[in-house]
């Protein structure tokens, strides 16, 4: 039977080209993998190669024609059998589209929180033990759970934040690499994929940026690009954003940057309660989660609930202090200044709502917005720059649900827009203080 | 930390220097289905069926073969972007890798991945990556996760001579080498990255050697050749089942078609090209060695090849007429 070779298109913008030479004539036989003609496009001369064996019949389209369509039959083939034949081009080949459903939610953690007021007994403990403990009782309850990164095991972690885990869990499970931040990132992931969990310490996440591919394009994406058939129960935690005086490439605060990234959960708790329940739902679930810690944090000191089963669902952001007049939202240790600014305003008779964001992806807009309903202002409060940042999705949320209650435009409290200087009085200025916080709150009590 | 033992199945494939009639035959009838695979997508993509990058393994197909006759059940493999030889070696479904290169539902990752990204855990493959080099990071965790389980089993992690340059893949022989992973590291060596030739990217050609600092062995195959690529995946296969750790095998080959489809091959010339074919084409030289040992006579090999073609025109037939994903696929699969 005879079949009808087509115009190929070369590149997946090409829509017509010039048929520029043919290197076969009819009664030429031709066997897979032979260079029938030359094709000119926009960008390129290229060979095109013939696909099927036969003897060429006839050549329909004369060498050096211009602005042929590709598909358009340029030569016809005596095949050798049926199952030569090409398929025909149809209108199958241009995917109509058609209006995608609305998102679906991200799936949260079903458990609601255990209030600690309900007469659960609280031990004192700082962030620093609170992360250790997180860690230490889920790798009890799970052996496919591991710790990797620099200096996690003999050196009991740069933060101590790992502190006697290689004694209780030996060096199988506690792992200490070569500084190789973007290889042992992928290797985790590659782990991941097996269906272990591991937990990846990045000293600070100001080095996990050579190792961002592997967060974004292997482990956030590969369960969407697998079809679902490829998970990453992975959780990447280390301290994030600005300790002190240690310049610009040691002090960035990254949350906007893996908050904007579907496929990533995104946690960056304030106190050591948070940081606890946090981190164990962060091991447990079967997403790659981003957990941003605070090194100013590793050594305060607050409340936690007793007990290994203390939980907090990643997704659900919470009100620290209630207020009528003004809602401040803030996450990680932003947190403890705008309560700070929240008491100084208090003085002066200004009711400052707090609400502690906790998850930054999927971010809980509606306690933000609930609030805002009730105070009628805003005040967003971030460590990291401003443009694009997580104040700025705030506002957005706030504004698209709670237009109509905002009785004045909503301000960000944030990061100055240059990199953190060393000096002492430079990097005081650079970062948002009490003082911004409380000036910044005046300044929304003072309009409308 | 405990060594995984070598396994009785180790054992065997160290006899893959004598293969049988059956197993050349299923060979050179895996190698030929890859071929003919790849032809039906070139031409797919030319009829726009296919969309975005598509890289033929044509050329290639000796390595992806000889290598899965020495894999065990529970090894892994992991590869790049050119990754639909490595997939119907491994015995996935024709029909649903062409489907994936059209994008429809029934392709094996839902139409969601496309050429680059295919996965299928069943088979042991997991992917199917488009960053160059990334792959080298996650096929070292395949081999950290059996080594962590005791596991006697390898990641077979595959890569080109253009990774071999990435940064990240020397930081993977340097823990796998320290932990003893056992990962078998395949370079296919295919000559060019995207348009640029091993001699103006490598300050070191000969890329078996890019081991010698970590102290990893390695040695240079005739890519061409299958059973030459299974004997000598066989040995390093079982170099790290042993728990002696990682090993490298350069692969020597050659890719005929462009880098990607819309690649003008202006870097060789056709005359280079054509000489590799007529000189050292892995499927017509294994035939010309199956007839010579009396086991495929001109029969024998006609009704493969109709087997073959007959496989491959209904996968392209399947992949045109297999429907698009529903749209409320768009939102799932981001997270579980």
């Amino acid at each position: 039977m005879s079949v009808d070779i087509l115009m190929p298109a070369l590149s997946p913008t090409m829509e017509e080209g010039t048929l520029a030479k043919w290197t076969v004539k009819a009664g030429d036989k031709v066997s897979a993998g032979d260079v029938i003609a030359e094709i000119e496009t926009d960008k390129a001369t290229m060979e095109v190669e013939a696909v099927d064996e036969g003897v060429v019949l006839e050549l329909l389209v004369p060498a050096g024609t211009e602005g042929v369509k590709v598909n358009t039959p340029i030569a016809r083939l005596q095949g050798d059998g049926p199952a030569a034949s090409q398929p025909t081009a149809d209108p199958v080949a241009t995917p109509t589209p058609v209006a995608a459903p609305r998102p679906v939610a991200v799936p949260q953690a079903a458990e609601p929180e255990p209030a600690m007021a309900e007469g659960r007994a609280t031990v004192r403990q700082t962030v620093r033990d609170a992360l250790r403990d997180a860690m230490a009782e889920e790798m009890r309850r799970d052996a496919d759970i591991f710790l990797i990164g620099e200096e996690v095991a003999q050196y009991q972690g740069a933060y101590k934040v790992s502190r006697d885990l290689l004694q209780e869990f030996g060096d199988r499970r506690v792992v200490d690499t070569p500084i190789t931040e973007h290889g042992f990132a992928g290797l985790a992931v590659g782990a991941a994929f097996t269906g272990l969990k591991p937990i990846v310490e990045f000293m600070t996440f100001n080095f996990a940026m050579q190792a961002i591919d592997h967060l974004i394009n292997s482990a956030a994406k590969t369960l969407y690009m697998s079809g679902g058939q490829i998970k990453s129960s992975i959780v990447f935690r280390g301290p994030n954003g600005a300790a002190a005086r240690v310049g610009a490439q040691h002090s960035q605060d990254y949350s906007a940057w893996y908050a904007a990234v579907p496929g990533l959960k995104v946690v960056a708790p304030w106190d050591a309660a948070d940081a606890k329940g946090l981190l164990k739902a962060a091991i447990r679930d079967p997403n790659p989660v981003v957990f941003l810690e605070h090194e100013i944090m590793y050594g305060v000191e607050f409340d936690v609930p007793e007990g290994d089963d203390w939980l907090v669902p990643i997704g659900k952001a919470k009100v620290r202090r209630s207020g009528t007049d003004v809602t401040v939202s803030a996450h990680s240790r932003m947190v403890g200044l705008a309560l700070e600014a929240a008491e100084i305003l208090a003085a002066e008779g200004i009711s400052v709502e707090v609400v502690d964001l906790r998850t930054l992806r999927p971010l809980d807009h509606e306690t933000v917005v609930d609030s805002v309903k009730t105070t009628s202002r805003l005040v967003t409060v971030e460590e990291g720059w401003g443009p694009c940042g997580i104040g700025a999705e705030v506002c957005q949320r706030v504004i698209e649900h709670a237009f109509d209650w905002l009785d004045a435009p909503p301000v960000r409290v944030h990061g100055e827009d240059v990199p953190m200087p060393y000096a002492a009085n430079l990097e005081a200025l650079c970062l948002p203080t009490v003082d911004k916080i409380v000036t910044a709150i005046r300044g929304v009590m003072a309009r409308g | 930390m405990a060594r995984p033992k070598a396994s009785k199945a180790a054992v065997a494939a160290s006899k893959i220097d004598a293969p049988s009639r059956d197993q050349m035959l299923e060979w050179y009838r895996s190698m030929l289905l890859i071929r003919r695979f790849e032809e039906r997508a070139g031409q797919l993509y030319g009829m726009g069926l296919i969309g975005g990058f598509c890289h033929l393994y044509i050329g290639q197909e000796a390595i992806a073969v000889g290598m899965q006759a020495i894999k065990h059940p529970g090894d892994q493999i992991i590869t790049g972007y050119r990754d639909h030889g490595h997939m119907l070696a491994a015995g996935m479904d024709p029909r649903a890798v062409m489907a994936e290169l059209t994008g429809r539902a029934a392709g094996v990752a839902k139409g969601k991945g496309g050429s680059m990204h295919m996965f299928d855990v069943e088979a042991g493959f997991f992917g199917g990556h488009g960053i160059v080099g990334a792959q080298v990071s996650l096929g070292t965790g395949l081999g950290f996760a059996n080594h962590y389980r005791g596991a006697a089993n390898v990641s077979f992690t595959y890569f080109g001579d253009g990774a071999a340059n990435q940064g990240q893949v020397y930081e993977s022989f340097n823990m796998a080498e320290l932990w003893r992973l056992p990962v078998v590291y395949v370079i296919e060596n295919n000559q060019y990255a995207m348009g640029t030739s091993v001699e103006r990217a490598s300050a070191e050609t000969h890329l078996y050697k890019r081991g010698v600092s970590f102290n990893i062995p390695g040695e240079e195959v005739d890519g061409m050749d299958v059973e030459a690529v299974a004997v000598a995946g066989a040995r390093a296969a079982d170099h790290a089942r042993s728990g002696k750790g990682p090993y490298i095998l350069e692969m020597k080959t050659y890719r005929y078609r462009g880098h990607s489809m819309s690649d003008p091959a202006k870097y060789r010339t056709r005359e280079e090209v054509d000489a590799v074919k007529k000189a050292r084409d892995p499927i017509d030289h294994f035939r010309e060695r199956l007839e010579a040992l009396g086991y495929a006579d001109e029969a024998t090999l006609k009704a493969l090849d109709a087997d073959v073609k007959k496989i491959v025109a209904e996968s392209a037939e399947f992949a045109r007429t297999a429907p698009e994903p529903d749209p409320s696929e768009l939102y799932t699969d981001v997270y579980l």
